[in-house]
């Protein structure tokens, strides 16, 4: 977006996003495609909710129902909020710590580009034959029975996506642990970099029980093998757990790194250090543990028995207390502080009743024999969309505004910026907060339609306008994002004036080598302590010396484009055996040459030496620090 | 690179030290790799003599526990400094695993 590579013209902007390691450019790229799957998972929902607007209402067929619900789920989980996510921990979390880029810049561009395929093919399903309609926890017992290829498309979807997201995952734990600047301790790092980590870690524990349920469901379905059909012997249950050991950890990767970005905004804009900073730590970390404790109280109606349903009751209660402890420091921090009202500051400020609502209604869902009434009702989507929505998506958009200015170097209009946050969280409340009631007056969840004088009418109308506000949020936000690039106004280091940490003593957006001379961490918030002893910029910890930098490479699109064609010679493969070899013979073919590109790029890549390329000293000293205002 | 150099990018590590580390280093690597092996064939005979299934299994349980100790601590060098962190996620891993596991067989009924 610098004005240097717009006047290089489309091609080569293209080619360099396509071939690039760099951590900033990946994050572009993960903001964009995770945009834009933000807004396919919007359109869905929008669809969604007109359906539902009226009772006996004939908008979308029920078919078509489930898998516009299917993949809203599916999409605005693993394609927008995960890759959104992803766009902000590189953005922020290598400069945060002080490093010039990830630990494996070429393993952080595959894992982008396996996330980009996995989410093209999961959606092509649309133009192929039908989405998959089992919901995007996709129980066994249904899925199995799915006629088409829709679970197909999210099995092999989600299978490809999720090795990306591994991948990223792996990357920033070794990131944090290995690249910190010296003096950068790990209780010196901001809370970001922190539920970075720890969600990280998450994503290496709960990934591969997906992967492994995936494995199974691919195999029953496209090998005939019975590990979820019971008529077979085999047992459907497994997937529930299997999906659920990965699904509750999968909530707290993504609240925690939410968590971190308000962390850093409500002591940014309280203009104070975040109280309480070694018990937030402390329990992210709980949170995380206990993350994995909990998973069956998805399942409490499927009959595990009193003795499980009792331990994993109080276990998921459990986890209220450090995330109370959480909601005290964050309100602690404000306290007494000189509060400034910018637009990430009233997202964080809003985050933290609605948050809090949504871990309410936790509670009560936790309590097993209660959850035996709320359970696949409305209750359920309402609790859900609070925690998820004024959580995550709060956080999401509150990063956007907080970050843009060190990704792109413009800033944001604040007066739009004010008037999407209104409009969204008007629109929010409006959706969810009928919801409740809905459910407890017994509309069951992923209903295709209601019948009239039930007394859900209202409720239902009013959860549509709701949503409306929503998109109409969206649409501002993304004509603020318009103009704000068109009229390119840039801005300098630390464009909020109250910057405490590394990313806000660069330039924004920062020199492609991000740090010129690796910076001396003092304490937590290093910028803010040079600040209050006079200075303006970090005293550097090493002398001026050549830096050494990793070439750009186009094999990790090579690598995914390997997998996303196999996975369609995976698929047809089916029919071209219950064809009996008549038709789709170009199946088998398609999956080999697919692995073949695979396996061919990785031999590429392990056989030919890379071994990057040195900035030498002299170029960096001409280059004062104009970086980020080419 | 020349045999007499070091294969460090750093001029000052003395390369008569490296030599007798990497020697320590195999000699640690062969012994662990032998009593593996002789593990190995404990757990061989312990099946193949036909012993009692009570008797058998813990022995192989336990011989598969050390096969995995000294994987880890020599082969994957997890003895030597700096692998605090790896040990730390290595251990939270399996502790996590053992929990679930030790669920499925105590308290959840499917
Ligand atoms: C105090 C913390 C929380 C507690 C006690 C809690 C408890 C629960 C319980 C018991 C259920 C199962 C309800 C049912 O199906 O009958 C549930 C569902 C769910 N929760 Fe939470 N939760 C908490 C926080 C969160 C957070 C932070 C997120 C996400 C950011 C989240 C996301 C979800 C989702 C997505 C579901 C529904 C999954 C589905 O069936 O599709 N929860 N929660
Ligand atoms: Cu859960």
């Amino acid at each position: 977006m610098s004005t240097v590579a717009q006047k290089r013209g489309f091609l080569a902007v293209l080619w360099d996003y396509l071939t690039t390691v760099d951590h900033k450019k990946i994050a572009i790229l993960y903001l964009i495609s995770g945009g834009f799957f933000f807004l396919v998972g919007g359109l869905e929902a929008m669809f969604i909710r007109i359906q539902l607007a009226v009772p006996d209402n004939d908008f979308v067929s029920a078919g078509l129902y489930n898998e516009l619900l299917t993949m809203h789920g599916t999409t605005m989980i693993f394609l927008a909020a995960m890759p959104l996510l992803f766009a902000f921990m590189n953005a922020v979390v290598p400069l945060q710590i002080g490093a010039r880029d990830v630990a494996f810049p070429f393993l952080n561009s595959l894992g982008f580009w396996l996330f980009f395929f996995g989410g093209v093919f999961l959606n092509l399903s649309w133009f192929m034959g039908g989405a998959p309609d089992a919901g995007w926890t996709s129980y066994a017992s249904l899925s199995i029975a799915s006629p088409g290829h829709g679970i197909d498309f999210y099995v092999l979807g989600l299978q490809i996506s999720g090795a990306g997201t591994l991948i990223a995952g792996i990357n920033f734990l070794v990131t944090i642990i290995n690249m910190r600047a010296p003096g950068m301790t790990y209780m010196r790092m901001p809370l970001f970099t922190w539920s970075t980590f720890v969600a990280s870690a998450l994503i290496l524990f709960a990934f591969p029980p997906l992967t492994v349920g995936l494995f199974l469901m691919l195999f029953d379905r496209m090998f005939g093998a019975n590990f979820f059909n019971v008529s077979m012997g085999g047992n459907t249950i497994i997937w529930e757990h299997l999906f659920w050991i990965f699904g509750h950890p999968e909530v707290y990767i993504l609240i925690l790194p939410a968590f971190g970005i308000f962390s850093d905004i409500i002591s940014t804009f309280s203009k104070k250090r975040l109280f309480g900073y070694a018990a937030m730590v402390f329990a992210t970390v709980l949170i995380g543990f206990l993350g994995f404790m909990v998973w069956a109280h998805h399942m409490f109606t499927t009959g595990l028995g009193p003795t499980a349903n009792a331990i994993f009751a109080v276990a998921t209660m459990a986890i209220a207390v450090p995330t109370g402890v959480k909601i005290f420091n964050w309100l602690l921090t404000m306290w007494g502080g000189s509060i400034r009202f910018t637009t990430p500051m009233l997202y964080a400020v809003a985050f933290i009743p609605s948050f809090v609502a949504g871990g309410v209604t936790g509670v009560m869902l936790a309590s097993a024999a209660a959850d035996y009434q709320y359970h696949d009702s409305y209750f359920v989507v309402a609790h859900f969309h609070y925690v998820i929505i004024g959580g995550v998506v709060l956080g999401l958009l509150a990063g956007t505004h907080f970050y843009w200015p060190k990704m792109f170097g413009t800033m944001l209009n604040e007066t739009l910026g004010k008037v999407t946050f209104w409009l969204f969280l008007i629109g929010f409340h409006g959706t969810f907060f009928v919801q409740h009631f809905l459910g407890l007056m017994g509309m069951p969840r992923r209903i295709w339609k209601y019948l009239p004088g039930q007394g859900l009418d209202l409720f239902n109308m009013i959860s549509t306008i709701g949503a409306f506000f929503m998109a109409i949020a969206v649409l501002v936000l993304l004509y603020n994002i318009v103009i704000t690039q068109v009229k390119n106004v840039r801005v300098g280091n630390d464009p909020w004036g109250d910057g405490r940490t590394l990313e806000w003593a660069i330039p924004s957006p920062p020199p492609y080598y991000n740090f010129k001379q690796l910076p001396l961490v003092r304490g937590l918030d290093p910028l803010w302590i040079e600040k209050m002893e006079g200075r303006t910029e970090m005293t550097p910890a090493e002398p001026l010396g050549d830096i050494h930098m990793p070439n750009n490479s186009f094999i990790p699109f090579v690598m995914s484009l390997g997998l996303f064609i196999a996975a369609f010679g995976a698929m047809y493969q089916i029919d071209w055996r219950e064809s009996g070899g008549e038709e789709f013979v170009w199946s088998l073919p398609v999956l080999i040459i697919g692995m073949l590109i695979t396996l061919g790029s990785m031999a590429v890549r392990s056989l030919k030496d890379d071994h990057g390329y040195h900035i030498h000293k002299e170029e960096l000293m001409d280059d004062t620090d104009k970086g980020g205002k080419e | 690179m020349a045999t007499h150099e070091s294969t460090s990018a750093n001029p000052k590590v003395n390369y008569e030290y490296r030599r007798r580390k990497a020697r320590d280093e195999m000699r640690m690597q062969v012994t662990s790799f032998a009593t593996m092996i002789f593990m190995t064939f404990i757990a061989f005979i312990v099946v193949i003599a036909d012993f009692d299934k009570y008797y058998a299994f813990p022995v192989l349980l336990l011989l598969a526990g050390a096969q995995v100790v000294l994987q880890l601590y020599y082969f994957m060098h997890m003895s030597h400094k700096g692998h605090g962190t790896a040990a730390l996620f290595l251990y939270s891993g399996a502790l996590i695993a053992f929990i679930t596991v030790l669920t499925f067989l105590t308290i959840v009924w499917w």
